[in-house]
């Protein structure tokens, strides 16, 4: 927040008008924070109450100490399973997106050869599409594949969405890179493949960071593809575990409460921690 | 280079490229060109049957029960998206200008506002559903609470508020999205202008529209056009809150629910039929892509180089 000491005195009309507007949209900021925050707390505090609680006491602080719906759902639900299915589907589409993205990333941002921009404009292409629209053709292509109600079909499809914006975002990046030190190691002899994977890559991981934040949180959350691909319990993922979980306990809100808190624990807490690569991955596709 | 690594170093590139590719052309290209090929077959369940010509895409927009169906669903995609243009990107506007002036606590209130969006939909729509029950919901209950007895509506039971309650819903999950864009637009904005501004007018109202709102132009184009595709993609909030008829009785129907009914069936009718679903797709992304590039062709034209 370079431009912050002039904007704060960007406008010199009158110490109390001043003063009027900037408490207006003070207050405007706590408002939204309030709305922003508050279901958010009600749900954690919820996860803790029985259910007759939360029906008279909506907004009372709950007994910490109180694990009952804790330990209902980790016993009596497949909640462990959903999670550890969504953290292999995550990691490994991540794992092979970075991979790949960054493999043509940097072969059109580091070579000139005939068709580059083409190949890239290829990519950017999908960028925009909304793959939801030609979920039909995915299934078929599934079947045929033999890996419908298989997590692979997650996988691959969670792949070739991320690609362009991976590729969009490390061939800019690489594109920025010096050429002397590749140029440097070219002269020693080193090979085209020794010269990406000891020189550049360690060079491009902050992009990486943002490419793998902008592509993390779609897929972990993502339910479309899971609930047109996948139909055993065991294979499902957390967000599509969670329907099965709360048709299940449509009554015991105490129960349902913690569900969804335990579902949006990892992703919040990992997001306090992580805020601002957060902010600046997710948006990074909307802002130059 | 030397002439005789050219060969080894195509290969090289090649190898690069060979695989990322085939990803994007089997799972993305593949797919979208072959919903075009679809929604002129005749279908019987997963069968592909004779050539029909436009049949399909005749049934959905003129045969009934589907043109009612498809003009009611696509009726509630627009009022969709002109609600969350004011309530999603017009607050996100003015809570980025909030944020932008960098008051006490604004790194704060900017964690805040984008925490929503990093969690999953189906959370929040499940979150936002239980809120929203009739008796025990917290939203009835503070309307009681604070001797407002009247707003204790059915919100998610009733058709005149069922489609608004899932407006709402949505803009809260997504309504950081357009603040930080908007931020960083502002954030863009070179201090030089900002103090020329200052020197021209004492007017707040004029520097915002004349100034901060034309130089932000670059991340309006945006967010509104990743308002539109996805005002016309909803498919996760409704399917959780309102299920996948859109209930109660159409009141909450979009066009993302209409398509997956009419292609993969729901509980109620296991009947699913691949052509008339296909061919509302190929409808709804050929309206996306072409609204989506007029929109960004026009608002491109008004951006300022700075």
């Amino acid at each position: 927040m370079s431009t912050a000491g002039t904007t704060r005195d960007y406008d010199s009309g009158g110490i109390i008008g001043r003063l009027g507007r900037d408490g207006l949209l003070q207050i405007i900021l706590i408002a939204n924070t309030f709305i922003m925050l508050a279901p958010i707390v009600i749900m954690v505090f919820s996860a803790f109450k029985s259910t007759p609680e939360i029906f008279q006491h909506p907004f009372g602080l709950p007994d910490f100490g109180n694990f009952v719906n804790f330990s209902k759902i980790w016993t009596q639900t497949n909640f462990l399973r959903y999670l550890m299915n969504s953290f292999l589907v995550t990691g490994a589409s991540m794992a092979l997106i970075l991979t790949l993205g960054t493999m043509a990333a940097y072969a059109i941002a580091r070579y000139e050869f005939f068709g580059a921009s083409f190949i890239l404009m290829f990519f950017i292409a999908g960028l925009t599409l909304p793959l939801k629209l030609a979920i039909i053709p995915l299934f078929m292509l599934m079947r045929d594949l033999g890996v419908l109600n298989n997590q692979l079909a997650l996988i691959f499809v969670y792949t070739a969405m991320g690609l362009p914006t991976t590729v969009f975002i490390m061939t800019g990046f690489i594109r920025t890179l010096p050429s002397e030190l590749e140029d440097a190691a070219r002269m020693d002899g080193a090979s085209e493949a020794r010269i990406m994977w000891s020189i550049m890559l360690p060079l491009v991981r902050p992009a990486m960071v943002i490419a793998g934040i902008q592509n993390v949180v779609p897929i972990w959350n993502d339910f479309f593809f899971p609930l047109v691909f996948i139909q055993n319990d065991d294979l499902k993922t957390l967000p599509q575990g969670l329907t099965t979980f709360m048709g299940e306990y449509t009554t015991d809100w105490g129960v349902l409460f913690s569900g969804l808190t335990l579902s949006a624990a990892p992703i919040i807490l990992i997001y306090i921690v992580l805020s601002r690569q957060f902010i600046s991955g997710m948006t990074s596709g909307a802002v130059k | 280079m030397p002439k005789l690594r050219m060969t080894g170093r195509g290969l090289w590139i090649t190898v690069l490229l060979a695989p990322p590719l085939a990803f994007v052309a089997l799972f993305i290209v593949y797919p979208i060109i072959a919903a075009f090929a679809y929604a002129f077959f005749d279908w019987q369940g997963l069968m592909r049957g004779e050539f029909s010509w436009l049949d399909n895409f005749h049934t959905v927009l003129f045969v009934e029960p589907y043109a009612s169906w498809t003009r009611n669903a696509f009726t509630h995609n627009i009022m969709v998206f002109f609600a969350l243009l004011v309530l999603q990107n017009g607050l996100g506007f003015l809570l980025a200008y909030a944020l932008w002036r960098d008051m006490p606590g604004a790194r704060f209130h900017r964690v805040a506002v984008f925490l929503p969006v990093v969690l999953s939909t189906i959370i929040v729509g499940y979150l936002w559903k239980l809120f929203l029950h009739p008796l025990f919901g917290v939203v009835n209950q503070s309307f009681r609470g604070l001797g407002m007895p009247w707003l204790a509506q059915p919100w998610l039971g009733q058709d005149s508020t069922a489609l608004w309650a899932l407006i709402f819903a949505n803009a809260w999950h997504m309504v950081g999205f357009p603040t930080l864009v908007f931020l960083a637009g502002m954030q863009r904005i070179p201090t030089e202008i900002l103090d020329a501004a200052r020197m021209e007018t004492q007017s707040e109202w004029v520097k915002i529209t004349k100034i901060v709102w034309p130089l932000c132009a670059p991340s309006a184009t945006i967010v509104f056009v990743l308002l539109f595709v996805g005002a016309f993609n909803w498919f996760e909030l409704p399917y959780i809150m309102a299920g996948l008829d859109g209930s109660p009785y159409g009141s909450t129907d979009v066009l993302g629910l209409y398509f997956y009914r009419t292609a993969f069936g729901n509980v109620s009718s296991g009947q699913q039929d691949f052509g008339l679903g296909s061919a509302l797709a190929v409808l709804i992304f050929v309206f996306i892509a072409v609204v989506a590039s007029i929109i960004t062709v026009r608002l491109r034209s008004r951006e300022i180089e700075l």
